[in-house]
């Protein structure tokens, strides 16, 4: 079983994840020799431009290897995919592809491709862009973050052009996502880009340094200017495929504006100012704050509920043997005791942290898919209310007991102490540590909290297992559970509480056994039941202990028309070819 | 006698007797505190300063001064309000959480604190809903001490290698002098994180307070160190230095004689300006991993609340921290011109 098969890897979040482009709902656009898409949103105004702060400088506008977000968020204004996810609907539907269609075995996939479609500097869209761009994504010496995601059974994904707007793409074996593959994937103009590829100067090729004349997308934009340091100015694409129903080619801005806005605080202030016209990835604490305001200023808030993210608890379960750490393995004891665990997870103020830590705008969590995620989540997982009582007992029937002055000690008498690392520069983790090393103070342990630099914490976690307990979070770029087989699944580079690669319990057996079972099985129904039951498994064992998940919290100008937040990436720009100025 | 006249002069007067109450109060930050410095009180996060009243809401007056309680806002679940019925008088010498005196004795009376539900925050409460008055006191323990000692600890580096890099010359002096310069290019940042990798895990408080004052103070000697030489080699360059020297005076008698009181005034300077950046050095190294964790309280991390706009534009009272630090370093600054003056007025 290939680590490379999986999709899109979850990233341990540091601050906020991303992931895809930009569309909307589409019926079939008219018989025209162009066929262009039609959105269903109310018709919009012409003109006008939009400013928007990224949180760093694009390191890049190579769609085939940019991995930093803010790259990511620019690019996928200026490109398209075949098959795009509906942010609002969280399904799969026609973008460049009209049409797709899977061979019985699941292994093959016919796309059919969009007619009359041009790239931004009028040159024709046909399937020889498509071959090559997939050329690029699965070519080794590229890097390609994406590559991982074509590679599904241990083979790369094979790309054959069948005619000029047919493509089949055929994989080893099936893969009950493959459609979801699509999204992001950027779609490249062979005629520009051959020509270095072939002479080996494609990872130079798109740079932030490149001319705006030397590029050109699918998206409904195109680069205008790119001012070191500032901004990055995108103007409106003449040649996008999509249409409203009034028959007026999309995108209705005239103009787009990055604004290079290094953290969120300044972010804030400058949307607050009227600088920036649409804003998400803030905290519940600045929602408040420009809440207050919001009648006066002319803008909204908007609290989307849950989105993707969730953070938890957990403890090194990892086999230390060989690894000289006898403080750790001494403590593994306890950490390997369900009944422990259970301890700590009923002991634990859920809805304090919700309170506190987030302001009220997030979800109390008891397992990994949050309410956000509408297609998953297990509606059967119980949510055991905060018990003092029931966690000692717990602790008791485990062999554990107290001393005079309360304080825990285990069966041998050794006094239960323990580290909880987290990451210093997320202020809402470190609450968090602080609000737990409280409420398991209360059961008699005593708990440190460590905060640690972001790197530095990973490297303990990930190779040197140099800790007790930590406090991490997730956020997938996509609903699908195959985005978490890094963590679920024992080989995977995610599966952060044991990193042994092979189950070392029989519930982790069983989980790796559903995790490769729904990645091939393809009907819905019976993919939910089986991760269904995964969600069960870590309610009921505990491998991370969850606690919330953050509401997705957004703003925009009273004057930005169209404006349909979603719990995705990107929240707020995901339909920016339909947002306009009123 | 005419030193001690010297010494009552008001500025100075005022100055030593705000550093004697400052130092005083965190000193027993136990007894003067209502609140232990990491309890937590879920349902009153940021909570502002409580008011203590005297006049009860029929109009009469209270010699016992009493606050009102907080209650669930009907309004808003997450919220609260201050309930204008409840009345709590303020008790003083009251028993409350135990605490340590000087690290040996262990107490449980406090100066003053009022009956359960009520609650008494001078200063509000933080994010977690942690008294900052108490917080405030407990936390100048930790950064009163190590921030004065990292600043003696590079003040002194600095007069021993500037001194000797200004009084001697020649090599030595290129040699001290570009190993300083060496030492301000430094990455200090890639340092900290090889000697937070070093550590264990978990570092008790004793090793917290010494690793500060040791990494502070070694990291900063090589300012105080450039400006000391300039000064010891202006010095030596005197008449009456050049004079004594002529005399046969020794290297060592010259230096504590002549050139040293004149480098008094820098070292008191420097001393005085260390003194407040280290006590903020300590947020940068919490940062790392380095510092005081949760939930420990600091000067540093009481001020690292206000780099986020929210809390600058939301919740005054977590300026009063700040506030309250800016007399005491200028009672430091006050002090230090006051002593240098003096210092002078007998040298001459």
């Amino acid at each position: 079983m290939s680590k490379a098969r999986y999709r899109r890897r979850p990233a341990l979040v540091c601050c906020a994840v991303l992931l895809s482009v930009c569309a909307a709902a589409f019926a079939s656009g008219p018989p025209t020799s162009e066929d262009l898409a039609v959105t269903d949103a109310p018709p919009g105004r012409m003109g006008g431009g939009l400013s928007v702060a990224l949180r760093s400088e694009p390191k890049t506008l190579n769609p085939v290897l940019a991995e930093d977000d803010p790259s990511r968020d620019v690019i996928r204004c200026l490109n398209a995919d075949l098959i795009h996810i509906n942010r609002e609907t969280l399904k799969t539907e026609p973008a460049l592809a009209t049409s797709w269609a899977i061979s019985p075995d699941g292994k093959q996939y016919l796309v059919h491709l969009r007619h009359g479609v041009r790239f931004s500097d009028g040159q024709p869209f046909n399937a020889d862009d498509v071959v090559f761009s997939f050329e690029l994504y699965l070519d080794e010496k590229l890097h390609s973050p994406q590559r991982d995601l074509l590679v599904v059974g241990d083979k790369p994904m094979a790309v054959q052009k069948v005619d000029d707007y047919t493509v089949r793409f055929s994989l080893t074996e099936p893969y009950a996502a493959a459609e979801r593959l699509f999204d992001g994937l950027a779609i490249l103009p062979r005629h520009s880009l051959e020509g270095a590829y072939r002479e080996g100067k494609f990872p130079e090729a798109w740079s932030v340094s490149a001319s705006p004349d030397q590029f050109a997308g699918l998206g409904p934009f195109r680069l205008k200017q790119y001012v070191p340091g500032q901004r990055v100015v995108l103007e409106k694409n003449p040649f996008y495929w999509k249409q409203d129903k009034a028959g007026n080619r999309l995108p209705y801005l005239a103009q787009l504006q990055f604004l290079f806005v290094a953290n969120e605080d300044a972010q804030v202030i400058r949307f607050e100012d009227g600088d920036t016209d649409v804003l998400s990835r803030f905290s519940a604490e600045n929602f408040a704050v420009l809440e207050k305001q919001q009648a006066t200023k002319g803008y909204h808030v908007a609290d989307l509920g849950a989105g993707l993210e969730y953070n938890f608890l957990f403890f090194n379960l990892n086999n230390l043997s060989g690894k000289a750490k006898p403080e750790i393995s001494a403590k593994q004891a306890w950490f390997n005791d369900l009944r422990f665990r259970q301890a700590v997870s009923i002991a634990i103020d859920r809805a304090g942290i919700v309170r506190l830590v987030y302001s009220g705008r997030a979800t109390p969590l008891w397992d990994q898919v949050t309410p956000g995620n509408k297609l998953w989540v297990n509606q059967d997982i119980p949510h055991p209310a905060r018990s003092l009582d029931q966690a000692k007992g717990l602790l008791k029937s485990a062999g554990f007991g107290w001393k005079a002055d309360g304080s825990l000690v285990d069966p041998h008498g050794t006094p239960v102490e323990f580290t909880i690392v987290t990451n210093a520069s997320n202020v809402q983790r470190t609450k968090m540590a602080a609000i737990i090393e409280d409420d398991l103070g209360h059961l008699g342990m005593n708990v440190h909290v460590v905060p640690l630099e972001f790197r530095a914490m990973v490297d303990r976690l990930l190779n040197t297992y140099d800790y007790e307990a930590a406090i991490m979070g997730i956020a997938s770029g996509d609903v699908d559970p195959t985005n978490e087989m890094n963590v679920w699944v024992s080989d995977g580079e995610t599966h952060l509480w044991n990193l042994a690669g092979k189950p070392s319990t029989p519930w982790e057996a069983e989980m790796d056994k559903l995790m490769q079972q729904q990645e091939v099985t393809l009907d819905f129904a019976k993919r939910k039941k089986l991760y269904d039951r995964v969600q069960e498994i870590v309610s009921q064992n505990l491998p991370v202990i969850c606690l919330a998940s953050p509401n997705i919290l957004v703003a925009a100008r009273d004057r930005v028309g169209n404006f349909r937040p979603a719990i995705l990436d990107p929240y707020v720009l995901w339909n920016v070819e339909e947002l306009y100025l009123r | 006698m005419s030193r001690l006249l010297e010494f009552a002069k008001p500025k100075l007067a005022f100055a030593v007797s705000l550093l004697a109450v400052f130092h005083g109060a965190v000193l027993f930050a136990g007894f003067f505190a209502p609140y232990d410095f990491a309890a937590q009180d879920r349902d009153l996060p940021f909570a502002p300063p409580t008011a203590v009243h005297f006049e009860d809401a029929q109009g009469r007056w209270h010699a016992r001064p009493f606050v009102r309680a907080f209650a669930d806002d009907p309004a808003n679940p997450a919220g609260y309000i201050v309930d204008p019925g409840a009345e709590y008088p303020v008790h003083f010498f009251v028993k409350g959480t135990s605490y340590k005196v000087l690290g040996v004795f262990t107490l449980d009376t406090h100066l003053f604190g009022v009956d359960d539900p009520g609650r008494i925050f001078l200063m509000g409460t933080d994010s977690l809903g942690r008294d900052q008055f108490s917080r405030f006191l407990f936390g100048g323990q930790l950064s009163l001490l190590a921030g004065t000692l990292a600043a003696l600890l590079s003040v002194s580096l600095g007069i021993v290698i500037g001194g000797a890099a200004g009084y001697f010359g020649g090599w030595l002096d290129d040699l001290l002098m570009r190993g300083g310069e060496l030492f301000l290019a430094l990455p200090w940042l890639y340092l900290l994180f090889a000697v937070r990798a070093a550590l264990p895990l978990h570092v008790s408080q004793a090793q917290v307070f010494l690793l500060l004052v040791a990494v502070v103070g070694l990291v900063g000697w090589a300012r105080p160190a450039r400006l000391i030489r300039g000064v010891v080699l202006s010095a030596k360059e005197r008449d009456f230095v050049t004079a004594a020297r002529g005399f046969g005076a020794s290297h060592g008698y010259l230096f504590r004689r002549h050139i040293l009181p004149g480098a008094n005034g820098v070292i008191l300077t420097q001393l005085a300006l260390l003194i407040p950046q280290y006590i903020l050095a300590e947020v940068t190294l919490t940062f790392l991993g380095l510092g005081v964790g949760e939930p420990m309280a600091s000067w540093g991390t009481l001020l690292s609340s206000l780099q986020q706009y929210y809390v600058l534009s939301t919740y005054w009272w977590m300026f009063l921290p700040a506030v309250l630090l800016v007399p005491l370093f200028l009672a430091y600054y006050t002090a230090a011109d006051a002593v240098q003056e003096r210092v002078k007025s007998v040298a001459v």
